[in-house]
């Protein structure tokens, strides 16, 4: 008998058609992937089983958990099984705690709602539920406020909230895509652990086979609102019979043709920083004495080649993104030299920078936040042509835009367009685009596909590989992908706590990590084959 | 939290000087002669240099400027040009109608506004929310004294409940005093409620969409409760903004209201005593109303911290 049971689920939203009969079920104590792309209705899905759906939502079909109709539930029924007997943890931990609440009212909060326990009773409760979830009292006490808390530490907070009740249905909606692979593989640990002591349903969406592969024991997957295959994962995943769940697993493990890898040690080093640190002010403890700086970057020596391709991977917050700005010239360096094709960048004015600024480009993580939506394309691609000693005249500007358009696979009609006409894959191409405009020596990418779907992702991947061997860009990949990282560099920087830990080729690196940091990524990262073969041992 | 206080504590009153330097400078600035004024136009040239030099306007500018804020700090305004009385005693009477009538209308708009905010956001689209926002245009569009010109209409002229204006003075008992002020913080409240009511509903309907409301409704609340317990005290900030701002714009409405009315408050006083270039008065009602503004504003940004725990940890 299943626990949740989702039977011809179509659901739309005005004229426009979000799902369409969808077929899902959930037994207590069984973890149920729930796999696909973005757009695909996974979420919508889950909102569907909370009835917490837009407004303007009109559902039709069968949704039953326990043996309630819950798309036919009065309001106060669902409000009484929300928190209650279903749990719900999301995507973004940093903004799904209310700021101006401790911690403490917030997990108690929902116990007091259903239990009419006394307040003091209920922090009791909650008390032991963050706990729990490893957020001990010495260290995390109930009056704690969400923004004293890191991302890791408050999905953790966000997830005694859901599992408060002891619920019979957990929804994890992408639980641990905003966190690194450390970080996820502490949560997933968690969730785990609590599906066991509970018998708990759990109902796991995610746009990472990987992820879903080490957790389910099920698997479903989504695709425009339908369900393309469900069965077990192991026969699912290995079997690959639908097409798209082999288009899914292949793109995932997808790894671009670089025909002339780089050969290391030909040519005298593209970009070069010696010994470089940076300290921010630390936060003062009492009116009168000075804080103690805080170092995010301490003492990194690190150099690139020509056309080489290097990955900078680290945790979140071990300092890599503020290391890159420094190499973009975008922060100042505390200590230390940084020197791009043999000059010296560090302490120079912004007109000494311009040839440096043309010879090096970035391409950001968000492709939905990186352009302004009131600019066409043609002026945002143009961009960086203003650092160009000779401003080109229109016409050739717009060749030059057309130019770098074609060379991401995009075309010349394009340029009128805005940035709200493209979809993410193709908003990632125009910030290369714009980034190649100038024809840089070095580009560096922070986390250039972590946003995109798998699909997606390996088109960018085999673009950016592309770029490197026509055009012979060097990049400095910023990740804590491991995949990425593996598929596309040549060489493996570790950062840890502000330090390079680690460096070498990359294959030696993440098959043989040496320092407990590298490993404690490799460990972490998850990794398709692996899950597959294990899985196919655990099911047979 | 104290580093927070002490800050905003300096810049209060860096604020308050500069604005006293201002002022003092300002009425330097414009034509017009007091002791010329006090004389009429037939005193001889020897005569107002003899009262120049006693009411010390020959004195050195940074001088008299030390001089009058030295007074200020200690309550000594000065005397009255047109009156011959300290100007204290002037503000004394008046203050004692203005600062209930700028609190009742302040507490009113608010208590309009806010019930008005969760209104509209909880019905955001439908028609409550269309007529509610529809009424509230209406309220942001029509100045002040017009209002006040209708209110008279219909409760004192029509209904006869409130008298059309003047003051009977707190000695006649509260409620007849309290009666009298009714109209006039109605009529000045008004259009702040409209304004305050529009940012309420935007800053709700920008909260509702915040992650963490969706975490409390999949915690099994109502959205009712949601709202009362999650969206309102974030959407408080912006609303706190807006009516520290107001109040400036309040206590300017008073010198219009008060006319209005007949209210002897500061702004007739303020009024009267531009009439009559009574600059030390003018002054002295421009500083306090200076200083009244500031007060709020620091308070505005006291409770910022009592709203929001991030600004409380914050140096």
């Amino acid at each position: 008998m299943s626990l949740l049971e989702i039977e011809n689920l179509s659901l739309s939203i005005g004229d426009t058609p979000i799902l369409k009969g969808v077929e899902l079920a959930v037994a207590p104590g069984e973890v149920m992937g729930l796999v696909g792309e973005s757009g695909s209705g996974k979420s919508m899905t889950a909102l569907a089983v909370m009835r917490l759906m837009p407004f303007a939502a009109r559902a039709s079909g069968r949704v039953a958990f326990d043996g309630i109709d819950i798309l036919a539930a009065s309001e106060d029924q669902m409000c009484a099984l929300r928190g209650d007997d279903i749990g719900m943890v999301f995507q973004e931990p940093m903004t799904a705690l209310n700021p101006v609440k401790t911690i403490g009212e917030q997990v108690a909060e929902g116990i007091r709602w259903h239990t009419k326990a006394s307040r003091a009773e209920a922090e009791e409760q909650a008390r032991k539920i963050l706990d729990r979830v490893g957020l001990p009292s010495a260290k995390f006490p109930l009056s704690r406020y969400p923004h004293e808390l890191s991302g890791g530490q408050r999905q953790r907070v966000v997830i005694a909230i859901a599992c408060a009740l002891k619920p019979k249905l957990l929804i994890a909606d992408e639980p641990t895509t905003a966190l690194d692979v450390v970080l996820q593989a502490q949560i997933l640990d968690l969730l785990r652990d609590l599906v066991a002591e509970n018998r708990m349903g759990l109902l796991l969406i995610s746009h990472d086979l990987a992820v879903v592969t080490a957790m389910a024991d099920k698997i479903t997957i989504m695709r425009h609102g339908e369900v393309m295959e469900a069965g077990d994962t192991a026969r699912t995943l290995s079997g690959q019979l639908h097409p798209y769940t082999r288009q899914l697993a292949q793109a995932s493990m997808h790894v671009p043709a670089r025909p002339r890898p780089h050969t290391a040690g030909s040519a005298r080093p593209l970009l070069q920083v010696d010994g470089v640190t940076r300290d921010y002010p630390g936060r003062r403890s009492s009116l009168f004495r000075r804080a103690a700086p805080i170092r995010a970057v301490d003492d990194v020596s690190l150099s690139i080649e020509p056309g080489q391709s290097v990955a900078l991977v680290g945790r979140s917050g071990c300092g890599k993104s503020t290391l890159a700005r420094m190499i973009l010239a975008l922060d100042k360096s505390t200590s230390g030299t940084i020197r791009f094709s043999g000059e010296t960048i560090t302490g120079r004015s912004e007109a000494e920078l311009k040839p440096a600024r043309r010879d090096m480009q970035v391409v950001f993580q968000d492709p939905y936040g990186s352009f302004d939506p009131r600019q066409k394309v043609e002026k945002l691609v143009a961009e960086p042509l203003h650092v160009l000693d000779k401003k080109p005249a229109n016409a050739e500007r717009r060749e030059l835009v057309a130019h770098a358009l074609h060379e991401v696979g995009l075309g010349p009609r394009d340029m009128d367009k805005y940035p709200h006409e493209f979809s993410g894959g193709q908003r990632q191409r125009l910030s290369i685009a714009r980034a190649i405009i100038t024809r840089p020596k070095l580009v560096v990418a922070d986390e250039p596909v972590s946003a995109l779907d798998v699909s997606i992702r390996a088109q960018i991947l085999d673009l950016f590989a592309e770029l490197n061997q026509k055009l012979g860009i060097a990049y400095l990949f910023i990740t804590h992908d491991l995949t990425v990282a593996r598929a596309i560099t040549d060489e493996v920087l570790v950062m840890h706590e502000g330090r390079i830990v680690e460096r070498g080729k990359t294959g030696a690196v993440l098959d043989h990590p040496q320092s407990e940091a590298a490993r404690a990524l490799v460990r972490a990262a998850p990794d398709l084959h692996r899950a597959i073969a294990r899985r196919l041992q655990e099911q047979g | 939290m104290s580093a927070y206080l002490l800050k905003r504590l300096i810049i209060a009153a860096a604020t308050l000087v500069l604005a006293s330097m201002v002022v003092f400078a300002v009425l330097e600035i414009i034509p017009g002669d007091p002791a010329r004024l006090m004389l009429g136009m037939n005193a001889s040239a020897e005569q107002v240099e003899v009262l120049r030099n006693q009411m010390g306007l020959n004195a050195p500018l940074a001088l008299r400027y030390l001089h009058w804020a030295g007074g200020l700090l200690s309550l000594d305004f000065g005397r009255s040009y047109t009156y011959s009385v300290p100007v204290i005693d002037l503000v004394r009477e008046r203050v004692v109608v203005s600062l209930p009538l700028a609190l009742i209308a302040l507490a009113l708009s608010t208590a309009i506004a806010i019930p008005v905010g969760l209104f509209s956001a909880s019905r955001r689209g439908r028609a409550g929310d269309a007529i509610a926002m529809g009424v509230a245009q209406f309220g942001v569009a029509v100045p002040n004294f017009w209002f006040a010109l209708m209110l008279i209409y219909l409760f004192a002229v029509w209904l006869r409940l409130v008298p059309a204006g003047g003051f009977p003075g707190w000695g006649a008992g509260a409620w007849p005093a309290l009666k009298s002020l009714l109209l006039p913080a109605v009529a000045l409240a008004l259009p702040q409620a409209a304004i305050l009511a529009r940012v309420a509903r935007s800053a709700l309907i920008e909260v509702l969409n915040e992650d963490y409301i969706r975490t409390a409704r999949a915690k099994g609340m109502p959205y009712r409760a949601v709202l009362w317990r999650h969206a309102l005290r974030n959407a408080m900030i912006p609303v706190l903004t807006i009516l520290g701002l107001q109040f400036a714009f309040l206590l300017a409405g008073t010198i219009i209201i008060e006319n209005v009315f007949y209210l002897p408050g500061l702004g007739r006083l303020l009024f009267q005593a531009i009439t009559q270039r009574d600059l030390i008065v003018v002054e002295s009602v421009v500083m306090l109303l200076v200083a009244a503004v500031i007060a709020v504003n620091l308070l505005v940004d006291l409770s910022y911290a009592v709203v929001d725990p991030r600004l409380r940890s914050r140096q």
